[in-house]
Parts: C-alpha cells; sequence; structure tokens
C-alpha cells in the first residue's frame, strides 16, 4: 500500500501510464459498468452537470442578468411565458414582480444554490473529516467531547440549527455587513448541521485502524500520527465519505432553499431558486403560477437527480446489495 | 413421541433400499452484473437412511450452497439451474414455497454455523421451540411446552424447566447450540443438514458438541449431511465423505478410504499427508495456492494450477468422477483410457 | 431497570444543561439586552440603573443558575417586539403547533411503517418500485414547495379542474390559518369543528410526506438487513409459516433500531413544522421564531429553542424507555451496558 502511495511523487516516467492504468481501470470497474447499464443514473448525471454548467457559466447563458438593476424595468413585470397570451420573446419563461426574467433568474438562482450546496458540504466534510480523525484515532477525553456535541447537535435538526446561526449573525452583524457576508453566513448556518455524520463514520474507521499492526509500526518509527491517518485512514473512508456528500448536496440545495423561502437566507436583491418561490407564493391566487412552478421545478428535478445518483453510488459501492 | 413418528406419511424406509436423499447433476448459479456464476456444478451424491455424509471443502467450494439447495433455503439470486434433488423418491427440487416449507423442520431440519445468530434475540428459546412444535404437530401449547423441556433436556441444558424461559443472550456458546440442535430435532426429521455446526464454538467445546449430535441423530435416527472444513470432525462423525472443490465433487467414498486412502490429489493434499510411491510427503502436506475464485475456474480441471502431478490432459479436459479402489475420484490420473492410451 | 432510568433522565438534563446554555448566552451576549429593551433616549444612568436592577453585573454563574430557575419555572423574559411575556406567546401559539405535530406524526407512522414493511417483504415488487419512486420523490420535493403544490391544487385549480371535467374530483380545502378553533381551558384546538379538521388535512400532510418517506426507507433498510440474518433463515429451516417468520421474527427486530430513528424523526417534526407553518400560515410556534428571527427578537428565539430541545429530550426518554421495553438484551445486560457507556 505504501509503495502505491509514494508513486506519484516518484513523476516522470510510469505517470502518464499510470494515469491511463487508472482510466482503463475505471472504465472497466463495476462502477462504470452499473452507471452505463442504468439510463436513469446516466439522465440524473446529465441533469446535474446541465445545472452544474450552466451555473458556472451564468452570465454566458442567461439571456438576461437579474441582478444589474440597471436592466431591470418594473414595467416587465409579471409577464407570462411567452406561450400565453402577453408574452414577450425577451423572458422565455415571463417575469416575476420586479421584472426579473424567470429563466435567467433560475439560472443564477441555481449558480447560487449550488455555489452554497458545495461550499457548505466542503465545509461540513473538512471539518467533520478532521474532528473524526482526532476523536478515533486520539480517543479518551477529547472523543468522549467531540461524540457528546454530535449527540447533542444531532438532536436538533439541520433547518433548525442553520436557522439560529443565521438567526445569530444577523443579531451580531450590522445590517449592511451581513448583506455582504450573507453567503459565508450560510455555508457555515448550512454547513455546520452535517459534519456529524461524516464525523462519525471516520471516527469508526480510524478506531479500527489504530490498532493495526502497520499503524502500530509506522507510529514505533516516529512517523506523526497526522500522516499515518491520512495515508490509512482517509483511503478507506472515501466511499462511505462520497456517499454523504452526494445526499447532503441535495440536502444543503434543499436547506438553502427553504431558508430562502422563509426569508432569512439569500438577500432579495440576489435571488435563489427559494426566493422565487416565495415572491411566486406571496401571489398564489392571482394565476402567476410561472414564478413558483418554473423554479420549483427547477429546484425539485435538481435535487432528485442530485438523490438519484447518491443512492446509485451508495449501491454501487456497497457490495453487499448485489 | 408416538404422534410424532407417525408424521412421516412415507412407508418404512428399511424395506426399500432406495436412498432418503438423492441428488442428480445439481447446478447452482448465481446471476450477477456480468453475467452469470456457477457455483455448484453437476454435483451428485447420496445419502442412506441414517447415514452420517461428511461434506468438506474450503469456503467457497460450493458445499453450503448444496446443503441449502437441499432444504430449499438458497437466498436469490442464487437458485437450482438443473438436476434434481429426491426425497425418499419424491422430488423436492420443485416444490412451491409452502410444500417445502411443510418438508423444512418436519423431514429436513438443520443446524446454523453460529449459535449466536441462529437464535432470535428478543424471544426466549422456549418461544421458540413451541412454536416450531405447534407449527408442525397437533399438540397444544401446555403440550408443546412439555415437549420442549423435554428436548431441553436431551440436548443436555441443566434445568431446563426453568431456562426454557430465559433468552438466547443468557447462555454460553456451547449452549446456545444444545438449542438449535433441539431445535432441529425437535419434529424428529429424518435428514439434519449440519452446516459447519462447530467452527464457532470454542475448540474445548466442539467434541461435545459433534458427539451430542452424532448420539442424538442416532437415536432419532435421522441422516446427517455434516457440512465442515473440518476433516478432524468428518474422520471422526461420518459413515462416508464427499469432497468438494471449486462446485464440483472431486472424491466421495467411505470415510475410511478417503481418508487413509486418498486418491485424488486435492484430497490427499486435504489430509496433510499421503503416501504415493515417488512423491515426498512434504510436497503434499500443503497445498500451494488458493482455491479458484468462481469467475476464474481454469479450463479441464479446476485443480491443475495447483496440482503438483497435472498433465496436459488436466489443462484440456475436465474429469468426471469414476470408480477407484472403494471410492469415487475425479482426475485423469486413474483414467483407464490414458493408460491404455485411447483418448475420448 | 431504575438505575437506567436514572441513567438516562442525568443524559437528558445533561442535553437541557447544553441547550439552556446556548439560549442563555444568546440571551445575554447576542447584542445588548439593554439596547433592546429600552428607547434611544434613555440616559447612561437609567441604562446602569436597568443593568443592576436585571442582575446583568452578577457573575456568569449566577446569571445561569438564575435564568435555568426562571426557565424551570416557565419565566422566558419579555419579547421585544410584542412587549409580552414569552411564555404567554408560547402558550397561546404551542396547541397549534402540538395539534398539527401531532397529525402529521400519526400520519407518517401509520402509513410510512406499513410501506416500509411492504416493500422490504417484496422487494421486487412492481408495487414496491412504485413507493420507492414516490419516496424519492417525497424526499426531493422541499417541504415547502410539496405545501405550494397542494395549495395550488387544492386551493387555487380545484374549482377550475372540476368545472372542466363536469364533476367533482377534487376537493375545495382550506389552505390558510386554523379555521375555527374551540378553547378548552387554556389550550385551543381545531378537532371540535369541521373547518378546524379541514384546515388540518393539508398542512398535515406537507408535514408528514418526508417524514413518511423517511420512515418508510428507514423500515425497509433494516427489514432487508433483519431478513438477511440468520435467525431468520433458521426459522425458515424450522419450517414456520411465512407470516410467521416475516411478522413474528423479521418485525419485532426491525422495531428495535426502527423506535429509536423514527422517535427522532417524529421530534423533529416539531421542529419542521415551522416550514409548514409558514406556507399555511399556520399560528404555531414556528411562525412565532421566524417572525423573531427576522426581527431580532431573542428571547423569543432563546425560549422556543429551550421548548423544542425539551420536546426532544421528552420524546428521546420515551423512546428509550420503549426500546427496553422491547430488547431483552437491554434488560438483563443492564450492568454490562452500563460500563460500556
Amino acid at each position: 500500500m505504501a509503495v502505491n502511495q509514494e508513486r506519484p511523487l516518484a513523476a516522470g516516467p510510469g505517470l502518464g501510464e499510470r494515469i491511463i492504468d487508472v482510466t482503463k481501470r475505471f472504465f472497466d470497474s463495476d462502477i462504470w459498468y452499473s452507471f452505463t447499464r442504468s439510463p436513469v443514473i446516466i439522465v440524473s448525471a446529465v441533469i446535474t452537470l446541465i445545472f452544474v454548467g450552466a451555473s458556472a457559466f451564468a452570465p454566458l447563458v442567461a439571456p438576461n442578468n437579474p441582478f444589474d438593476l440597471t436592466t431591470i424595468d418594473l414595467l416587465d413585470s409579471f409577464i407570462p411565458p411567452i406561450w400565453q397570451d402577453g408574452g414577450d420573446a425577451r423572458f422565455l419563461l415571463g417575469t416575476d414582480d420586479q421584472g426579473r426574467g424567470i429563466l435567467s433568474t433560475i439560472i443564477y438562482g441555481s449558480r447560487i444554490s449550488l455555489g452554497v450546496g458545495f461550499a457548505s458540504v466542503l465545509f461540513a466534510m473538512v471539518l467533520g473529516i478532521s474532528l473524526g480523525l482526532i476523536s478515533g484515532y486520539f480517543g479518551g477525553t477529547i472523543d468522549a467531547i467531540i461524540m457528546r456535541a454530535a449527540d447533542v447537535q444531532l438532536t436538533f435538526p439541520a433547518i433548525l440549527i442553520a436557522l439560529l446561526i443565521d438567526g445569530l449573525a444577523r443579531a451580531v452583524l450590522p445590517r449592511d455587513f451581513h448583506s455582504e457576508v450573507w453567503f459565508y453566513v450560510l455555508v457555515l448556518a448550512i454547513g455546520l448541521s452535517f459534519w456529524v455524520q461524516y464525523a462519525r463514520t471516520v471516527r469508526g474507521s480510524a478506531m479500527v485502524e489504530r490498532n493495526k499492526e502497520y499503524v502500530q509500526a509506522a507510529r514505533v518509527i516516529g512517523i506523526p500520527p497526522f500522516l499515518i491517518m491520512l495515508r490509512h485512514v482517509l483511503p478507506n473512508v472515501m466511499g462511505p465519505v462520497l456517499v454523504i456528500a452526494t445526499i447532503n448536496l441535495a440536502i444543503a440545495v434543499i436547506t438553502e432553499a427553504t431558508l430562502s423561502f422563509l426569508g432569512v437566507g439569500v438577500p432579495l436583491t440576489s435571488p435563489s431558486l427559494g426566493t422565487l418561490i416565495r415572491v411566486g407564493n406571496d401571489f398564489p391566487f392571482s394565476g402567476e403560477w410561472w414564478i413558483t412552478i418554473f423554479p420549483g421545478v427547477a429546484l425539485a428535478v435538481l435535487v432528485l437527480a442530485v438523490n438519484l445518483l447518491g443512492d446509485w453510488l451508495r449501491d454501487a459501492l456497497n457490495p453487499k446489495l448485489r | 413421541m408416538s404422534d410424532l413418528s407417525a408424521l412421516s406419511p412415507q412407508t418404512n424406509p428399511a424395506q426399500s433400499n432406495q436412498p432418503l436423499l438423492q441428488v442428480d447433476h445439481l447446478r447452482i448459479e448465481i446471476p450477477n452484473r456480468r453475467g452469470t456464476l456457477v457455483a455448484v456444478d453437476d454435483v451428485s451424491f447420496h445419502i442412506n437412511e441414517g447415514e452420517v455424509l461428511g461434506v468438506v471443502g474450503e469456503s467457497g467450494a460450493g458445499k453450503s450452497l448444496t446443503g441449502a439447495a437441499v432444504i430449499g433455503l438458497l437466498e436469490p439470486p442464487c437458485h437450482i439451474a438443473g438436476g434434481q434433488i429426491q426425497l425418499d423418491g419424491r422430488r423436492i427440487d420443485n416444490l412451491s414455497y409452502e410444500k417445502m416449507r411443510r418438508i423444512r423442520g418436519r423431514e429436513i431440519g438443520m443446524v446454523f454455523q453460529d449459535p449466536l445468530t441462529s437464535l432470535n434475540p428478543l424471544y426466549t428459546i422456549g418461544r421458540q421451540l413451541t412454536e416450531t412444535i405447534l407449527t408442525h404437530t397437533d399438540l397444544n401449547e401446555k403440550g408443546a411446552r412439555a415437549r420442549a423441556i423435554e428436548l431441553l433436556e436431551e440436548v443436555g441444558i441443566p434445568a431446563a424447566a426453568q431456562r426454557i424461559d430465559q433468552y438466547p443472550h443468557q447462555f454460553s456458546g456451547g449452549m446456545r447450540q444444545r438449542v438449535v440442535i433441539a431445535l432441529a430435532l425437535c419434529i424428529n426429521p429424518r435428514l439434519i443438514i449440519a452446516d459447519e455446526p462447530t467452527t464457532a464454538l470454542d475448540v474445548s467445546i466442539q467434541a461435545q458438541i459433534i458427539a451430542l449430535l452424532k448420539r442424538l441423530c442416532r437415536e432419532h435416527g435421522a441422516a446427517v449431511m455434516l457440512v465442515t472444513h473440518d476433516m478432524g470432525v468428518i474422520a471422526e462423525t461420518a459413515d462416508r465423505v464427499a469432497v468438494m472443490y471449486a462446485g464440483r465433487i472431486v472424491e466421495i467414498g467411505p470415510v475410511d478410504d478417503v481418508v487413509l486412502r486418498a486418491q485424488h490429489p486435492y484430497t490427499a493434499g486435504l489430509m496433510g499427508s499421503i503416501p504415493l510411491v515417488g512423491h515426498d510427503v512434504e510436497d503434499l502436506a500443503q497445498i500451494d495456492g488458493a482455491m479458484p475464485r468462481l469467475n476464474a475456474i481454469p479450463r479441464g480441471c479446476a485443480f491443475n494450477p495447483r496440482c503438483p502431478r497435472a498433465f496436459d490432459r488436466c489443462r484440456q479436459e475436465r474429469p468426471d468422477l469414476q470408480p477407484v479402489g472403494a471410492t469415487q475420484a475425479a482426475c485423469w490420473l486413474f483414467d483407464k483410457g490414458v493408460r491404455s492410451g485411447t483418448d475420448g | 431497570m431504575i438505575a437506567f432510568v436514572v441513567r438516562r433522565l442525568l443524559q437528558s438534563i445533561f442535553v437541557m444543561l447544553a441547550v439552556g446554555f446556548i439560549a442563555f448566552s444568546l440571551f445575554n451576549y447576542v447584542g445588548d439586552p439593554i439596547n433592546n429593551m429600552v428607547g434611544q433616549d434613555t440616559t447612561l444612568e437609567q441604562r446602569q440603573e436597568l443593568r443592576e436592577r436585571l442582575g446583568l453585573d452578577d457573575p456568569f454563574v449566577v446569571q445561569y443558575g438564575r435564568f435555568l430557575v426562571k426557565a424551570v419555572q416557565g419565566d422566558f423574559g419579555i419579547s421585544y417586539r410584542h412587549r409580552r411575556p414569552v411564555s404567554q406567546l408560547i402558550a397561546e401559539r404551542m396547541p397549534a403547533t402540538l395539534e398539527l405535530s401531532l397529525v402529521a406524526a400519526f400520519l407518517a407512522l401509520f402509513i410510512g411503517v406499513p410501506m416500509g414493511v411492504y416493500t422490504g417483504l417484496h422487494r421486487r415488487g412492481f408495487l414496491s418500485q412504485v413507493f420507492l419512486t414516490i419516496s424519492l420523490i417525497g424526499v426531493s420535493l422541499p417541504t415547502f414547495l410539496i405545501g405550494i403544490l397542494l395549495i395550488l391544487i387544492f386551493g387555487v385549480m380545484s374549482q377550475d379542474i372540476n368545472s372542466a371535467l363536469g364533476f367533482s374530483l377534487l376537493p375545495q380545502l382550506p389552505t390558510f390559518g386554523r379555521g375555527e378553533v374551540t378553547q378548552v381551558g387554556w389550550w385551543s384546538t381545531g378537532f371540535l369543528t369541521q373547518s378546524g379538521i379541514l384546515a388540518l388535512i393539508l398542512p398535515s400532510i406537507t408535514l408528514a410526506l418526508f417524514q413518511m418517506t423517511l420512515i418508510m426507507r428507514l423500515v425497509r433498510s433494516e427489514m432487508l438487513e433483519v431478513l438477511r440474518t440468520d435467525y431468520i433463515k433458521f426459522a425458515r429451516a424450522r419450517g414456520l409459516t411465512n407470516r410467521a417468520v416475516n411478522f413474528g421474527h423479521a418485525l419485532k427486530n426491525t422495531l428495535v433500531p426502527v423506535i429509536t430513528i423514527t422517535g427522532l424523526q417524529l421530534g423533529s417534526i416539531i421542529a419542521f413544522a415551522l416550514i409548514t407553518e409558514q406556507v399555511f400560515q399556520w399560528p404555531g410556534m414556528g411562525l412565532l421564531f421566524i417572525q423573531a428571527i427576522n426581527e431580532v427578537d431573542i428571547p423569543v428565539m432563546a425560549s422556543y429553542l429551550m421548548m423544542i430541545g425539551f420536546f426532544f429530550v421528552v420524546i428521546n426518554l420515551v423512546v428509550d424507555l420503549l426500546y427496553y421495553v422491547v430488547d431483552p438484551r437491554l434488560r438483563a445486560d443492564r450492568a454490562v451496558a452500563a460500563g460500556h457507556q
């Protein structure tokens, strides 16, 4: 194992071959095989990629910029989708109460939703894995404290913790400052509620590895524990961590949308999918259904696709189920 | 006990000379993502009334699957893909779940490997015994309980009348295996499939459990299919032995012949030593390598890559069982055709 | 038994102390409580006097202790915004939230568990696939979106659809508030009037759907796990009927973990209710809490947190006791288990 790990360091000859070898192994693996055999999963992956791509290149893809106040005209508000009477060629899916194009807002909104989602999952992952490693490797009091904190944390659902942190940030930070740092507040609020799962998974694995002979041996010859963990525990938990991360991404997107819907997430000037749905929900009986339905469908499709990928990944990585 | 012996509808088996269990050309397949694995291939054997047949082999050789197939408990996606199984001349491999259920427990009993996990932790052992008795007999609740206590005494559980109301976790491993044996025997089945009954037990208890199983089966007149990888247990207990390798029987015969005069090189290796002319004992005392995985069974004889005596034909054609001395072995070494020079 | 209960009680108290600590920190260190209570024109002397009167200059431990004593007595201070005791506000709002949560929990449990058992037993059946697909959609649709869709279908579009069809396919259901409520002592209930019950339908379905799919998936995976165990194989090998094996042996073993996690889920229904309350303008604690967050009404936030923590702790305690009743191993290995934890 150690030899394998060292190889990439010895670059130069063999590296290219190695990459080809890894690629070949991937396409020969059961995971790739089961991927190609399931049309639903392929569609999910394509949908996810489309969302990620459209979000990443939103300024290029979107027909207009809903964040740019100079291009928004209140006179354009409540325009229905193009195929209905009164539709406007500039706004394929109609506009909202401020005259922002729904399609563009969906694209920019997905950018925010996915941005917050990825960042908070990454944050939770780093925090959870670190705490899990510390907890599992050192044990004792540190372990007890971390795991008790996890227990208390698990007592509360993610949405509540996120709401609380967001509320706190509002109370502590001046209003102007908050509207600048809302992204980090959201990432913190959502990410903080996810770390427990990673920590528990990694801790379990770390506790097992800690007592293996090669780890004892590495300890005896003076390799720092941190390095041992990095080399030997992390590779073992990458599978489960990946599965948790995928499913967390879906939950993070939902949580962000929910917070925005509740009016405590993203500021109104940079609408995410949840904000749009909230705007639409303020006019449920007046017939402007498109403001709610299109962002709602976009959100549901995105989350469903990510969830399907997560489910599939879990099954594909778990040999017991086959 | 008279009401129990009347359960088996068959004619007195002592008069007929057909075997109790007859397995012919059994083939078990496991479909997976990439195709189909053949876990048991063309396996035929029989067990006579009251006889103990030992089935040995490394893990993955297909012995447990064969046992599960006999009692009709192969787990999907494993399934019987060919051959047939007869109990008393009646075909049982194609019965409906409900018909097979009536045979399980009543005519074929089973003892599992791990007594710690074989009993439901949430029910008292008494309840698990009585529910089995009530399912298969006309006894009432009270009669079933009396019978359960009687059985527990029979398998050597002290203070059975008190301990019947205890939960599995209150018993030691050896005691639990006794309970499992009582459960397998409680309707007097005529065949017991014992799948590694002692592997999970403490070494000091293994002999006791084997002795108990052997004694009870003799007393109840039950035949046993004893699946194990422990040759010591087989030598001590079995009447006949079947040796399995990579899904096939490579040798089958009376226990003394197989243990002392093994013919097949694999069996010989399994026994740890064998006096074959011209070969050093140490060559064969241990078999190099590992049994092939099911998706990589070599052409010809599955054992050929590990066989010290393999020759060309072993890598080309697959040998079938043929009589060699007192046993039957599937090995080209003993093919008359080779010696006389006429190949088929 | 008694040792077990005492140990659990101690753990619960520990959790409550932790939650109380967070709530207290919120109270005292987020913003300046004096600023929140007095107007702009209050002089520094008046502020200092108020500060002393409220005991804000006392040592930390004393303040925390006083906070806890008051909290136990149900005194959570005065809402900055409503200018009324928070305990009063909460008492007014609690029946709405609890009734909604109760109905939703009931729905989630009594539909989710049978669906989970069914899909676990008939793994590859057609109906199982349908249930699983529905559950995946249920997990993927955010609660608020489900609520909005239900409002659109049953509140806004039902009449159009019915008149287009020519017959009454979809009932028109209330989508706003609690309907008519009856006062029973201090408790206001919607169960006693027709409009109250009708008003419960859409919100409770909205709230239940996510939990239901979660419970179903959980029961299914536990069921699959249990069906793989040796004792189930052994039960089959003894020739027990399918019914006895599936419902006698498998289901009971499935229940052990399911009780724990389901209990936690039911607790989170009370918290999740705040989304549903927002969608349907249901006058419960959650709506109060969201307003409090928007208006930085710290006493309300803190006491809501305490209330939710309390509900969770109580539910956890009940779950643990149930667990204890179901699993004999816990009963006998009490001493061992205590030593391990």
